[in-house]
């Protein structure tokens, strides 16, 4: 499984919490994180590499999003 | 009051942190090696794999390719494993503010104090193992005991990602039957030493007589015989407190053999400017210069001289190296690797005794500091020697920067 760098629209609050709001897949297409159901340091297994993985929940379904240094990422598949 | 000390060994630590960032290297023998094209072409680290094919750490790769044919080899990065040791170092903080880095991947834990919050030394070192894997996604091992000797021992008996204990009730049987070279300190010709007055493991070593040991080994003996005890009662520094430095140095391999004195003075200014530059970041003076000599065949020795004041200028670092190596070098060989060395410390702002025939160092000194904040601004390369210019292949390393793990002692 590849990992997939996206651009993501986030809203940083004034205590230096992030909280991803979109996801801008490599194709242009948007995608609405509902909601984030978890945030923690953790490895990506799969894709490779470390960093602050949000889990979130997309379209119903559960998605990681990695942060690792400033650049994000998304395990595996193509868009859904 | 027994203490409780945890010490803590990342495993195949350059090894793992390469496979988490690369999954296509999983389940293949990886190795973490220099440069072999500048001639640092030796092995790193290595995984499991790779160790089961039998490769070792310090063998040039074509050693490693030959012993192990499917062998991938990747160019280290040091910027990440600092990144991960770093982060390792925090998850530690969470359970004792006494953390003692011991190199990059290995640390001691004094948790002592915070087993009543988190349960005993096994619980504490289980917790850190499972959020290292689940955090980081790296494996650790860790030994816990009531010493730091022992705590290290601990960690190097059961790999990957377990816990050994070792109690002043269990350590005779547990320590004791080791082979007598895997006690922290016990290198090859202590090793010898000790084999040829039948020593073998460290049971025959705690058993003999101190005095027979200082008789043959110096003070050594008593420290060893103590290690053998577990009688160590050596503390775990606290988090964040700076190592007192005794030296500072750098050394290189050159990406060819020094073969007559004008190499060696390019490489020694090179040496001389990063260790100057060093000393002055710290707000420090050596008395006290050392040259480190290593030839083709591996035959290294080490010599030292006093500076005839204090000084933190890699001029004069520079000329009493070269000094030193044309004393005691013979040019019987081409030169591999060479370092320089200040020691003998002494900080900036005291009292020096002044120089009455040398001119007035301050000149020199505003120069020098000059080229620091030009550096520090444009880069290592923004000013240079105009000396370096004549071989840029051979000179072209920044020894400040470019190496940023320091061995570290024991004894310090």
């Amino acid at each position: 499984m590849e990992k997939t760098f996206v651009t993501v629209t986030a809203e940083h609050d004034p205590s230096g919490k992030t909280k991803p709001l979109w996801l801008n897949w490599t194709d242009g297409k948007q995608y609405e994180i509902d909601r984030v159901t978890d945030v923690r340091q953790a490895p990506a297994l799969k894709g490779g590499g470390m960093g602050m993985r949000y889990t979130c929940k997309i379209r119903g379904k559960e998605v990681y999003l990695f942060e690792d240094e400033g650049r994000w990422f998304v395990e595996g598949k193509n868009s859904s | 009051m027994v203490r409780t000390i945890l010490h803590c060994d990342l495993n195949n630590f350059y090894a793992s942190v390469e496979c988490l960032y690369r999954p296509e290297l999983r389940g293949k023998p990886v190795a973490v090696g220099g440069d072999v094209e500048e001639r640092r072409g030796i092995i790193l680290a290595k995984n499991m794999l790779a160790k089961q094919a039998g490769v070792k750490t310090g063998e040039a790769i074509w050693q490693a390719r030959q012993k192990c044919p499917g062998l991938v080899c990747v160019p280290p990065d040091y910027r990440k494993y600092l990144r991960f040791s770093r982060l390792a170092r925090n998850i530690y903080a969470d359970y004792s503010d006494r953390i003692e880095s011991f190199g990059i991947d290995e640390s001691w834990i004094d948790a002592t104090g915070s087993t009543h919050l988190f349960g005993d030394g096994v619980q504490i070192a289980g917790t850190i193992r499972r959020r290292l894997r689940e955090e980081l996604g790296i494996s650790g091992s860790v030994g816990v005991s009531w010493n730091k000797i022992f705590a290290k021992l601990g960690s190097d008996m059961k790999k990957p990602d377990a816990t050994t204990i070792i109690t002043p009730e269990n350590f005779r049987e547990v320590v004791w039957p080791l082979p007598v070279e895997e006690l922290l300190y016990v290198g090859r010709s202590t090793k010898a030493k000790l084999n040829n007055r039948a020593i073998f493991t460290i049971g025959d070593l705690a058993r003999r007589d101190v005095h027979l040991l200082k008789l043959s080994l110096g003070v050594w003996g008593e420290t060893l015989s103590n290690f053998a005890n577990g009688l160590d009662p050596s503390p775990v520094a606290r988090a964040g407190e700076e190592s007192f430095i005794k030296s500072v140095g750098n050394s290189t391999t050159t990406p060819r053999d020094l073969v007559n004195d004008e190499d060696v003075k390019l490489i020694a200014f090179v040496l001389a400017d990063s260790v100057a530059a060093r000393l002055r970041r710290h707000g420090l003076k050596c008395r006290t210069v050392a040259v480190h000599i290593r030839n083709n065949e591996l035959y290294s020795f080490e010599r030292q001289g006093k500076l005839t004041g204090a000084s933190f200028l890699a001029r004069d670092i520079a000329r009493k190296a070269m000094e030193l190596f044309r004393q005691h070098y013979t040019w019987d060989r081409p030169i591999r690797s060479l370092g320089v060395r200040g020691a003998d410390l002494a900080t900036m702002d005291g009292s020096f005794q002044l120089d009455l025939f040398e001119r007035d160092a301050v000149e020199q000194e505003q120069l020098e500091r000059t080229v620091d904040r030009l550096r520090e601004r444009f880069g290592s390369y923004s000013i240079q020697r105009c000396a370096m210019l004549q071989d840029t292949k051979l000179t072209g390393f920044d020894p400040k920067t470019d190496h940023v793990i320091h061995p570290v002692s024991f004894f310090r």
